[in-house]
């Protein structure tokens, strides 16, 4: 709230006076508070934290103390509020209630879990906090409903099955056999569905000769390997993470199923470090591009950064590409929403302010430039990026080979049409190379 | 220390009161802690009626999460935003599925009781995970705020709403579920933990008692389930998972078999300990909820309620040494 008319000009002057160096601490806002809570929430324990929640934590201890070197958000800093997605989902309704009453956050940040994603965007609303969905898949978010404080600041899954297929289109273009390996819950079903729809749009000769649904974090996955070596197709997808990720590559590999057949994984659920131990020809791709050397980090000083500082603080970039590049997304979406919305009311921004400032808000990150494109601009699109992992024999060392960058546009429906019936209709608008 | 014992009724009463006045002076996500602890006592509370009978389950979830699925699929496929139209139907369904499984289990006893339980759960927690297109698979399903009695409850209310309901009903059942245990059926299941053989000499059936226990604990548990849905707005297939038969197992064994008001104590510690251990260790939430949970279980093997045993026994000597 305004208290003179004098103050306002001086905080509009103040706002929109460039700034003179990236050292110098940001102009604090009229009507700033002391701090920005912020409450992140991602998983700390459970199976999914290893390769998406801790990453995503170490990303965020990395980003916050970056943002707040530099001044802050309008001055002000950030202090995160941290607490564990894992246990069942009253607990985490509980766990989001408590965050906005008792802890006081300003906004949320959080949910890997789909079913969370699903289950918090109501209570969002209800209490009208500022929530970022940061990482999790599921298509259902806004193409089933209409939120206003809810945002989700890294692409659906439905770029990691349409880049599969037009990824494989272009690395095998007479594919005609294919099986799917998915674990057996509604991410899998959700992989599977889109990957096989848009690939049997591109190419409708195409046979599915294998559905397989192993149980989630099944570990054993011998006799789906079986039965895949028995089925000889030419492509088997994938979208296994965890334990069977793990498993399907070392029983894989001994039982030669990489050999046999071309092998594609939806989205990158390895750590960096893990990424030497993957089999040579298998195919990975990533929501979002999500590499040390893509997009170069040479042309984005944020990737570079953000390389950097995971360096200094852990010995080793955040984790994996999945759970840390978007949690860092998450954190510039909100940074450059606020400061829009600063600018915008010259005075500390309400809720509402940075609400409207966010819709359609495009951001810098270290994964490029993001767009808030979709789902009445609360959605974001991403570039889907997929690469072959190639021994390079001279290193001894992979290599991510044959890359390919397909544009946000080329992979994502435009607002307000669904994904699979974007598919069905026959990617009608996309914007491809 | 018997269940079915004269309910204090001052004591009940008075604790009601309190739950009726206190809540609309508690920040907002303190009510909503209580309404689920309200909610899944109800489940716990079937869990206690059965173990008066000597029956353990470890597969009570199986009703909690049919009245919950019940007012999903009301929603989602007839429309039925009703509140009380769901509980209806959840009071239906919870009574279809426990009596139709109470045809086999009532035969049971034991591990095998508890066992086949578990079994049923797991099966249903398969179901509402591969049928997919129906059930939202794990995702789950949401289910948006009910109507009550046809008005929709105002927005800035609604959660004091929704927990005023979930209160008034839960302390109808719990009532009922101390009528249940002062009946002579109810006197029969405490007799059938005792003595089975001798129960059915005396002419009572032993069959009988068991089987409608079941129904009552499962209706009771269905209830639960659509009030904990309606209070967190969105249901998963884990409502049906053993972990949280378990959960309700702890919550009894915490909360006390002493009374039926005990699995309400039980629930609300047990919420609010869960809460409190995610604010103040986030990495360590489970080993602080062990440690605290496995102290109560050692110096209170009774359980919570037990304190009450131990407080009226302190009182009784004060007053005496002072006349």
């Amino acid at each position: 709230m305004m208290k003179t008319p004098l103050l306002s000009v001086i905080a509009l002057i103040a706002v929109l006076s460039p700034p003179a160096a990236a050292q110098t601490p940001a102009p604090r806002a009229a009507g700033a508070p002391k701090e920005l809570r912020v409450g992140i929430v991602t998983l700390l324990s459970g199976p999914a934290s290893s390769t998406f929640g801790i990453p995503a934590k170490k990303a965020a201890d990395a980003w916050v103390e970056k943002i707040n070197d530099e001044g802050g958000i309008g001055g002000v800093k950030i202090v995160p509020v941290l607490t564990d997605e894992a246990g069942p989902g009253d607990k985490v309704v509980a766990e989001f209630r408590r965050l906005a009453a008792d802890e006081k956050v300003d906004l949320v940040i959080g949910y890997i879990s789909s079913a969370n994603c699903v289950a918090v965007p109501a209570v969002a609303e209800e209490l009208r906090v500022l929530t970022v969905l940061f990482d999790c898949g599921t298509t259902r978010v806004f193409e089933e409903a209409k939120y206003k404080y809810v945002f989700r600041t890294a692409a659906h899954t439905g770029i990691d099955g349409i880049g599969a297929a037009r990824y494989l289109l272009a690395a095998k273009p007479d594919v005609k056999t294919i099986a799917g390996l998915n674990q057996d819950y509604a991410w899998g079903r959700d992989s599977w569905e889109i990957f096989s729809r848009a690939l049997r749009k591109l190419k409708p000769d195409v046979q599915v000769v294998e559905t397989l649904w192993p149980k989630l974090f099944q570990g054993d996955l011998s006799a789906e390997i079986s039965k895949l070596l028995t089925a000889k197709p030419d492509v088997i997808f994938h979208s296994l993470w965890g334990t069977d990720l793990a498993s399907v590559n070392s029983q894989g590999r001994v039982r030669g199923l990489f050999r046999q057949s071309l092998v594609i994984h939806n989205n990158s659920a390895f750590l960096f470090k893990e990424f030497r131990d993957l089999p040579d020809g298998f195919v990975v791709g990533f929501r979002g591009t999500h590499w040390p050397d893509v997009p170069d980090p040479a042309r984005n000083p944020l990737q570079k950064e953000f390389i950097e500082r995971c360096t200094k603080k852990f010995g080793e970039p955040c984790g994996s590409p999945h759970g840390s590049y978007h949690m860092v997304q998450a954190l510039q979406g909100v940074k450059t929403a606020y400061e829009k919305a600063i600018k915008a009311t010259g005075r500390w921004p309400s809720v509402d302010d940075v609400v409207k400032a966010f819709e359609y808000l495009e951001f810098d990150s270290p994964s490029g430039r993001i767009a808030m494109g979709v789902g009445g601009g609360h959605q974001a699109i991403e570039d889907s990026l997929y690469g072959t992992v190639k021994l390079d024999p001279q290193r001894n060392q992979n290599v991510l080979s044959s890359v390919r960058v397909f544009p946000a546009k080329c992979v994502n429906p435009p607002d307000g049409v669904k994904t699979l019936d974007w598919i069905d209709q026959g990617f009608r608008g996309a914007q491809c190379p | 220390m018997a269940i079915g014992r004269r309910l204090d009724p001052a004591l009940a009463l008075a604790g009601l009161g309190l739950f009726l006045v206190v809540p609309p002076f508690l920040p907002q996500w303190i009510t909503f802690l209580l309404t689920l602890a309200w909610a899944k006592a109800l489940a716990v509370l079937g869990i206690v009626l059965l173990l008066r009978g000597g029956l353990l389950t470890f597969g009570h979830a199986l009703y909690y999460a049919v009245g919950a699925y019940t007012a999903g699929f009301a929603v989602k496929f007839l429309g039925v935003h009703e509140g009380l139209a769901a509980l209806g139907l959840a009071v239906v369904t919870g009574a279809a599925a426990s009596a139709l499984l109470g045809l086999l289990l009532a035969r049971y006893r034991g591990v095998h009781f508890g066992l086949l339980n578990l079994a049923f759960s797991m099966v249903l927690y398969a179901i509402l995970l591969k049928f997919y297109e129906i059930t939202g698979g794990t995702d789950g399903l949401r289910l948006p705020t009910p109507l009550l009695a046809g008005v929709k409850p105002d927005a800035q209310h609604l959660r004091l709403t929704i927990y005023y309901v979930t209160v008034v009903l839960a302390a109808l059942l719990l009532y009922v579920a101390y009528r249940f245990t002062t009946s002579p059926l109810g006197y029969t299941l405490r007799a059938v933990r005792d003595n089975e053989v001798r129960v059915e000499y005396m002419g009572a059936s032993v069959r009988q008692a068991i089987y409608c226990s079941y129904i009552v604990a499962g209706v009771m548990a269905s209830v639960g389930g659509v009030l904990a849905g309606f209070s967190v707005g969105h249901i998963v297939p884990e409502l049906s998972f053993w972990t949280q038969s378990g959960e309700f197992v702890f919550v009894a064994l915490l909360g006390g078999t002493g009374s039926v008001l005990a699995p309400v104590a039980g629930s609300i510690v047990f919420e609010f300990v869960r809460n409190y251990a995610f604010k103040y260790s986030p990495y360590t939430w489970q080993m602080t909820l062990g440690i605290v949970l496995l102290g109560i279980i050692f110096f209170l093997p009774g359980g919570l309620w037990s304190l009450k045993g131990i407080a009226a026994r302190r009182w009784t000597i004060v007053t005496r040494r002072s006349q």
